[in-house]
């Protein structure tokens, strides 16, 4: 193909045929515009969606279709306010209930458990990722709601001062056994990013603060801690946007009272299961307000992991400037918290 | 012991040096509740498989693997049948979702380290497969429901619930693919280049094989995710009793199977959701050890 | 640093017998003993008495001298993003001679052979203006082909990087394989580098074991194979020993010794013995510029600019 010719000069040995220079122009050229692909898909998903949405926002306003307090299919008024109610206080319990336990779990994997329990350990609480959403659903259901019934309506008739909380007749889908479902199912992605933003603390800081004399919960307290504040705040919003988006162990558990959620024991409904429950036999308006449900629940998803995001570079950035070798490891972070979560 | 300079004595001494008591309390107290927390977050797991097992395993038999579902909600447990045909829809549909999602995922990401790198458009793209990433299952579904049931005016299809999944496999397949190909030493590339390979050879013969098992690693923990997922496919593939071998008609999938079967009022229908649930749960363990294992053989991990 | 090297006035004719034993002085890197006899130069920095350590690598098959092609740099600059790290460097290497580029950390050496195989380029932001001429032809003229001139102009690098997933035959088959030669006898072109690298010996019965399982020197020499599997005309080298112990590197420069019989060869490197060792001429670097060129004695002996004398005397470095 080229000159094998050596008494010559340069020239001979370096001209090279166009056609050859083919084959780098076409895979450059495919794969630029399958990274394109990826743009085009997500502002076509946005456009198409909003499209179907049109009529029902149209119908109701894009403000008395969010804060209508009612979802009610037959009498063609749909309000998103108790959905959007349901799936938000369902999500916060799972953070208030999940996150210190993952991230109690990520401080002892780091910080405090044996070395040679450590991976052990921590493929144990990564397993509960690999259990499917509707597995959690039929657990819940069948053993935890049953198993819990008593406890929670004892609950619920001590606290029957607490509006809200107490003093109504525990369902058995309810919001409540939602919420510490979904709790259990973000435990590996809050606990994977915490291990992962305290593993790059640097051992000095460490150090320093035994150097001291500080007990391991004050080096804890004082020189891990801080530095991780950014990223598992971030790893938690994380771990609230897969709860936010998360649909069929939700349809299983909450159940699908239209009116605003009364109390936490008792039945609510959120975003994603109106739709799973729904959208089959939908049609018209009553369609067009389930994908205005989408919508709401697509933007709502968009704006807390865009946050959550944030948080993570910051603390990626701030907390602990980037090494060269820490690149490569921040990369595995993330792609653990995604893949094993699945967020 | 002989005394230091000075004329403390050895027990002030010793007192100088410990730690008042309310500190270790308080030490002591904090690592109780975090191994306590830690305790917590491993029940649930103990308590599922437990219960999986305990359910699971009484469902299982040849009939149930090798029968389809009959949908009949009937009391007897001998006319409800078993679930061949939401294990081979599993695994047919799933297969599709990998053939589209892989090649498409690998090529977005060899974009992004050996082309994009960190031009604006590349940070466009990662944000956008980060918008991906969070986006809730069961939009895929109706994504794929605009676009191929209502915009073709046609109805529910095995493959259609395919690329639902493959819409869902994409992120995490760019994702580790990225991270691996990160790895991949630049020495070696240099090398290559330097020898006067052109581009796409030193990508094809250099930088693939060396990142080959990890991103394998990725592509089965993908697969293991598409596998459980039951919202993409509630109106695209929907379901159906029969094995298929038709990916253009319904299609039935174990998760599926197991959401229809738990609302049933049926015992023996729900006890064949424990069954199927455990056979899902097996299936995406598996995929996961696999994986693991084949990380572990990689040169960059 | 240490002592200022002092070297005999040699021919350089490749087929002149070895001179006689030169006056010692010691010399740190030259600690460790002997030396073999070197084919051409002989000249010695220093070093007691030439002992062929271990098994003598007989002088690589005698492959047939090749008129090779000379490099001329002119005015050539590089750049990082804005920075200019190379200012305007004029400089000429004749064929089949060694030329070595010395100076201390971040002068530029390795910026500049980067350069004339455009590798520099590689580098995201990284640019280069000027010329440089293989024989008479522009590397960076617009109708050549970046990729020929990388296998017109090879190089090997600090750390020895075999390729991972292949054996010890197809790394050096690689350079085949990758440029896409056509009709070629693979196992004749393998044997043939791999001895004119020195490792056919060491590696004949195990050519499918894989590549990283040598030991570091071996390794470089396999790159060094890889390299002259696809017959450059030069081969840069950006401080080839720099990560090998002192036997290891002794094989290298004997092998460079040799290789210059066919190729030209450009040799990066932070250690003087070494440049005075192999070099037939040599040029000193400073901040980017070019500082002074010569014949590696007078650069060494009777340098003219009084930079350069300062560095090759070891006052800083």
């Amino acid at each position: 193909m080229e000159a094998a010719s050596v008494t010559g000069g340069g020239r001979t040995v370096l001209v090279r045929s166009p056609l050859t220079r083919l084959p780098d122009r076409a895979l450059r050229w495919t794969l630029t515009v399958l990274a394109a692909l990826i743009l085009a898909l997500i502002v076509y998903f946005f456009v198409r969606l909003v499209g179907q949405a049109k009529p029902a926002l149209s119908h109701q306003g894009v403000l008395g279709f969010a804060f209508e307090d009612s979802w009610n299919p037959s009498a063609g008024r749909f309000g998103a306010l108790p959905l959007v109610v349901g799936t938000l206080i369902t999500s916060f319990l799972a953070l208030v209930i999940g996150v210190p336990v993952a991230v109690a779990a990520a401080i002892y994997t780091t910080e405090l458990c044996p070395r040679r329990l450590r991976t052990p350990l921590t493929v144990l609480v990564e397993l509960l990722a690999a259990v499917p959403s509707v597995v959690y659903g039929l657990w819940g259901i069948f053993f935890l709601a049953p198993k819990l019934r008593g406890a929670e309506q004892w609950l619920a008739d001590r606290l029957s001062f607490v509006p809200f909380v107490g003093g109504g007749l525990v369902t058995i889908p309810n919001c409540f056994i939602t919420g510490l479902v979904l709790a259990i199912m973000i435990l590996p992605i809050v606990s994977a990013i915490s291990r992962e933003v305290m593993s790059t603390v640097p051992s000095d800081h460490r150090e320093a603060a035994l150097g001291l004399g500080a007990t391991r919960w004050e080096m804890i307290r004082i020189a891990v801690l801080p530095y991780c504040r950014s990223g598992i705040v971030g790893g938690a919003m994380l771990g609230l946007g897969r709860a936010i988006g998360e649909t069929i162990a939700v349809t299983i558990l909450i159940g699908d009272s239209p009116k605003m959620v009364e109390h936490l024991f008792g039945q609510s409904y959120s975003l994603a299961a109106v739709i799973a429950n729904e959208f089959g036999e939908a049609t018209g308006i009553h369609r067009s307000a389930l994908f205005a449900a989408g919508l709401l629940l697509f933007v709502l998803t968009l704006l807390v992991n865009g946050l959550a995001r944030w948080f993570v570079v910051r603390a990626a950035r701030i907390d602990a400037p980037p090494r060269p070798e820490d690149h490569a490891r921040s990369g595995p972070a993330v792609l653990a918290a995604d893949t094993i979560a699945g967020a | 012991m002989s005394g230091p300079v000075g004329s403390a004595s050895p027990s002030e001494l010793l007192s100088r040096f410990s730690i008042s008591p309310s500190r270790r309390r308080r030490d002591r107290l904090a690592r109780g509740t975090i191994g306590a927390g830690t305790v917590l977050a491993l029940i649930p797991l103990v308590l599922i498989v437990y219960y999986l097992l305990e359910k699971g395993l009484g469902a299982w038999s040849t009939d149930f693997f090798t029968t389809d579902p009959t949908g009949s909600t009937f009391f007897k447990s001998s006319s409800i049948g078993g679930i061949k045909s939401a294990v081979l829809g599993t695994i047919e549909m799933v297969a599709l979702a990998s053939a589209i999602a892989v090649p498409i995922g690998i090529g977005v990401a060899l974009w992004l380290v050996e082309y994009g790198r960190d031009s604006a458009f590349a940070k466009t793209v990662r944000f956008f497969v980060d918008v991906l990433t969070g986006v809730p299952s069961i939009l895929f579904g109706l994504f794929i429901y605009i676009v191929l049931v209502i915009g073709t005016h046609s109805s529910y299809a095995g493959y259609k619930g395919s690329i639902a999944l493959s819409l869902l496999m994409l992120p995490v397949v760019i994702r580790s693919a990225e991270v691996i190909l990160l790895l991949v030493p630049g020495g070696l590339r240099e090398s290559a280049l330097a020898l006067g390979a052109p581009r796409w050879k030193m990508i094809a013969r250099v930088v693939l094989p060396t990142a080959l098992p990890g991103m394998v690693t990725g592509v089965l923990l993908a697969v293991a995710r598409a596998a459980g997922e039951t919202a993409p496919l509630l109106f695209t593939a929907a379901s159906t009793h029969g094995t298929s071998f038709n990916l253009g008609g319904f299609m039935n999938s174990l998760p599926v199977q197991i959401y229809n079967d738990v609302t049933s009022p049926t015992a023996a229908v729900v006890n064949r959701a424990w069954g199927a649930a455990l056979t899902l749960v097996t299936l995406i363990l598996a995929l996961n050890v696999i994986a693991r294992l084949i990380a572990r053989r990689s040169r960059l991990t | 640093m240490s002592s200022q090297p002092r070297s005999q006035v040699t021919d350089i004719n490749p087929d002149s017998p070895p001179p006689a034993q030169s006056a010692h002085e010691a010399s740190p890197a030259d600690s460790d003993p002997a030396r073999a006899a070197q084919g051409a130069r002989g000249a010695s920095l220093a070093g007691p008495a030439r002992i062929v350590p271990g098994r003598a690598q007989a002088a690589p098959a005698g492959l047939p001298a090749k008129q090779g092609l000379g490099v001329t740099l002119e005015q050539l600059r590089a750049f990082y993003g804005e920075t200019e790290q190379l200012r305007g460097i004029d400089l000429q290497f004749a064929a089949n001679r060694v030329t070595a580029i010395i100076g201390p950390s971040g002068c530029g050496k390795s910026t500049m052979i980067r350069c004339i195989n455009r590798m520099h380029e590689e580098i995201p932001g990284a640019h280069a203006e000027g010329r440089v001429l293989l024989d008479d032809t522009d590397v960076y003229d617009p109708a050549v082909d970046v990729v020929a001139v990388r296998r017109a102009i090879g190089m090997v690098f600090q750390k020895p990087n075999p390729f991972p997933t292949m054996s010890i035959f197809e790394n050096v088959a690689a350079g085949l394989r990758l440029t896409s030669r056509r009709g070629v006898d693979l196992r004749a072109k393998v044997e043939q580098a791999l001895r004119s690298a020195g490792l056919w010996d060491e590696v004949a019965d195990r050519l499918s074991e894989p590549g990283v399982g040598l030991s570091g020197g071996q390794q470089q020499r396999l790159c060094i194979a890889r390299s002259l599997a696809v017959d450059p005309e030069v081969i840069l080298m950006d401080e080839p020993c720099s990560a090998l112990d002192p036997i290891a590197t002794l094989r290298i420069e004997e092998l460079i010794e040799e290789l210059k019989r066919r190729v030209t060869i450009v040799i990066v490197t932070h250690n003087m013995q070494q440049a005075a060792r192999v070099a037939d001429r040599t040029a000193f670097m400073l901040a980017g510029e070019l500082i002074e060129v010569g014949d590696t004695q007078e650069i060494f002996t009777k340098p003219r600019d009084p930079r350069t004398e300062e560095y090759v005397t070891g006052k800083f470095g």
